[in-house]
């Protein structure tokens, strides 16, 4: 195992092992980089996954504390839980359902496309599609994505018959299996899909990518990787020039320590990547890091989702299968006509037992909740996955009042809903709704806003630095050797599942950092 | 204490070395026990799903107030609210009694432990034909994840191959 000495100025640190941590991990470590991964999660394995839900939520989720406010119905829902990510090496790329849309070339034109709307902060992200498009190849390449680069696609489950049936009939043509990144065949060294139905839990085949057995062990093998699990980053400091110089973090037994580094990239998921920066003010950055022009923490996305359930007079056993393998798509299209902008992706879905009543339906008990339940063989299940329009004020600040365990402020999450993400949610329920309709459905069962699995925008690349907290490369316009490398880079959200997007730009960040290291920029 | 009866037939009842059961309660009386069973039956009601279950979450809620007394403070309270002839009353009349306390810490809690914890019984697996992990029994890739015949199948073009069929 390799060990880099806290005293090594050299060294890069990256906060978080996701996603984006985890593959920027690798891409610097195989050209010759020394990387400290600061990890505040434990290291679970494919033997070590429990296969029971509530223990696997235990196992897997960040459950340290945050606040909340704002009109979004999570804020009365579910006011421990705003959001729904990782704490444990491969971040959310272990409970994550694999499904890896591409974001649009006129989503990422968010403000061209949209035009002015009132009460939202749009911008257009500073890279073309054109360029990003050649990383979605790499990282589609990388991932092993399905229906891409000759992959054959999932097979139809039961559940995606439902689905497919429902979108013909109401006549939707581009509905298939989804590009996942999963395996149908043994690839890559890990193994092949059987159909669990487990995604959520740990994929104990490693079928589904993860970083934790993919881009991490590799970086290990490079000698390269100094990965510390339990290590929670509390703060970054810089020098007397401005540029950052170390990171401080708690270890595994609680003791305070200090790492020193050349470049620090944080990516520890939108909510603590903005909360991270925030507690990271000085004398010279009273607001925090990279947030001269205030935008830290701003912009906060996390797409309009939600679950529409279909119960049926035949079983469907949804439970059985690659949980999100299947998607129409529609519905991703700018119609302003159907009265709001942007577009959304209707995705198959299942939720386990003794999950479905706790996040995926509407809140209720007694005799109509059990009816549903008793259907529960028989339903068949579609996830929203839709554009929300960034606002200044929706955003992450640290709460004055609520500590974590070391004394530091939790992240408070804010969210107005804009009337378009309402217009929008309103549409995909509806049109989900005449889908199971369509083939005869008894019922169709709308559930609440569930915490938020997509998380982004809050420190989003800008072409001009006032509207935003880095450059095109996530790389800080305030401090050069500070970079953002995860979800809260993206200018906006788009309505594509987020990861494959995250991986392409860890991808492109790795080179750029490289070549600015070597050039001795940074 | 708690006791009772798995119902003839039940696929427990095949299992256990008899059908009586019978529950310790180590913080709650028996009498907070049978309130509770009531209730969570009230909120969760599935006829034909056995008592056993329900008193699995009696059981499950009594230990997890042995480890918080402010937990069980707060069942205390809010089952004595419920009244000492709840478990006997219509079902019309506990509804009525829960709704009168529905925007309360102690229903939020109630409600909240009755659905984590009924949901996760074997009892409720087995009753709503929910099958859980399958990993050790090789997934359902060959036990029927594709095996609906109600509807058509999907086209090869926008879907793809089993592995290993043909």
């Amino acid at each position: 195992m390799t060990r880099i000495d806290p005293n090594d100025d050299g060294a890069v640190v990256i906060v978080g092992s996701g996603a984006g941590g985890g593959t920027l991990a690798h891409e610097l470590t195989r050209r010759g980089i020394k990387i400290v991964l600061l990890e505040a999660g434990q290291r679970q394995s494919l033997a070590s996954f429990s296969q029971v839900p509530g223990e696997a939520f235990g196992q897997l989720t960040w459950l340290d504390p945050r606040t909340q406010s704002g009109t979004w119905g999570v804020a009365k829902d579910f006011p421990g839980l705003p959001v729904w990510t990782c704490k444990t090496v491969g971040g959310t790329t272990v409970h994550w359902t694999a499904a890896t849309p591409r974001i649009r070339p006129w989503e990422m034109r968010a403000r061209t496309t949209y035009g002015p709307v009132a009460g939202t902060s749009l911008i257009d992200w500073p890279i073309p599609y054109e360029e990003l498009k050649s990383y979605y190849q790499l990282a589609e390449r990388r991932l092993g994505v399905t229906r891409r680069n000759g992959n054959p696609g999932m097979p139809a489950s039961n559940n995606f018959k439902v689905m497919y049936a429902a979108a013909r009939k109401v006549g939707y043509k581009r509905v298939h299996t989804n590009h996942m990144a999963i395996n149908t065949l043994p690839r890559d060294g890990r193994g092949f899909c059987i159909q669990q139905g487990f995604c959520v839990q740990g994929c104990k085949t490693g079928a589904k990518w993860s970083t934790l057995y993919t881009e991490i062990p590799r970086a290990e093998a490079t000698g390269n990787l100094d990965l510390r699990i339990q290590c929670m980053a509390t703060r970054i400091e810089h020098n007397a020039d401005g540029r950052v110089n170390a990171v401080i973090y708690r270890d595994s037994n609680g003791m305070e320590q200090r790492q020193k580094a050349r470049i620090v990239c944080v990516a520890g998921n939108s909510i603590e990547t903005a909360r991270l920066l925030l507690l990271s003010e000085s004398a010279r950055f009273p607001h925090g890091l990279a947030n001269s022009a205030g935008q830290v923490g701003r912009n906060y996305c996390h797409h309009i989702s939600g679950f529409v359930w279909g119960t049926f007079e035949q079983p469907v056993k949804f439970w059985r299968g690659a949980v999100l393998a299947g998607i129409v798509e529609d519905e991703t299209v700018n119609e302003p006509k159907r009265g709001f902008v942007g577009g959304y992706h209707l995705e198959l879905i299942s939720l386990d037992l003794p999950t479905l009543p706790l996040v995926g339906l509407p809140y209720g008990w007694g005799r109509d909740f059990a009816a549903i339940m008793e259907d529960y063989r028989n339903m068949a299940g579609m996830f929203i996955c839709g554009e929300d329009l960034g606002r200044a004020d929706n955003r992450i600040t640290l709460d004055p009042k609520v500590k974590d365990a070391y004394g530091s402020p939790v992240a408070h999450v804010h969210v107005d809903e804009h009337d378009n993400d309402k217009a929008l949610r309103k549409h995909a329920q509806d049109q989900a709704a005449k889908m199971y309709e369509s083939i005869g459905a008894k019922r169709v069962i709308r559930s609440l806003t569930p915490p938020a699995t997509h998380n982004m925008c809050t420190a989003r690349m800008s072409a001009n630095p006032r509207d935003g907290v880095t450059n095109a490369w996530g790389q800080t316009h305030d401090i050069n050797n500070l970079f953002v490398s995860d979800g809260s880079a993206f200018s906006s959200p788009g309505s594509a599942n987020p990861t494959l997007t995250i991986v392409a730009l860890a991808l492109r960040q790795g080179e750029y950092i490289s070549r600015q290291m070597a050039a001795k920029n940074i | 204490m708690l006791t009772g009866l798995l119902a003839a037939g039940s696929p427990l009842a095949l299992l256990a070395p008899s059908r009586a059961w019978a529950l310790d309660l180590t913080s709650l009386t028996s009498q907070e026990g049978t309130t509770l069973l009531a209730a969570a039956r009230t909120i969760a009601p599935h006829d034909k799903l056995e008592d056993a279950a329900y008193a699995l979450v009696v059981h499950s809620i009594d230990g997890l107030a042995a480890k918080d007394a402010g937990l069980r403070q707060q069942y205390r309270e809010g089952l004595a609210q419920l009244g000492a002839n709840f478990a006997t009353a219509s079902e019309e009349a506990r509804v009525q009694a829960l709704k009168a306390v529905e925007s309360s810490p102690f229903f939020q809690t109630l409600r909240t432990n009755t659905l984590q914890l009924l949901y996760a019984t074997p009892m409720a697996y087995a009753y709503f034909g929910y099958e859980g992990e399958a990993f050790s029994k090789g997934g359902y890739l060959y036990r029927g994840f594709n095996d609906l015949r109600w509807l058509p199948e999907v086209p090869q073009g926008d879907s793809g191959p089993v592995l290993g069929s043909t």
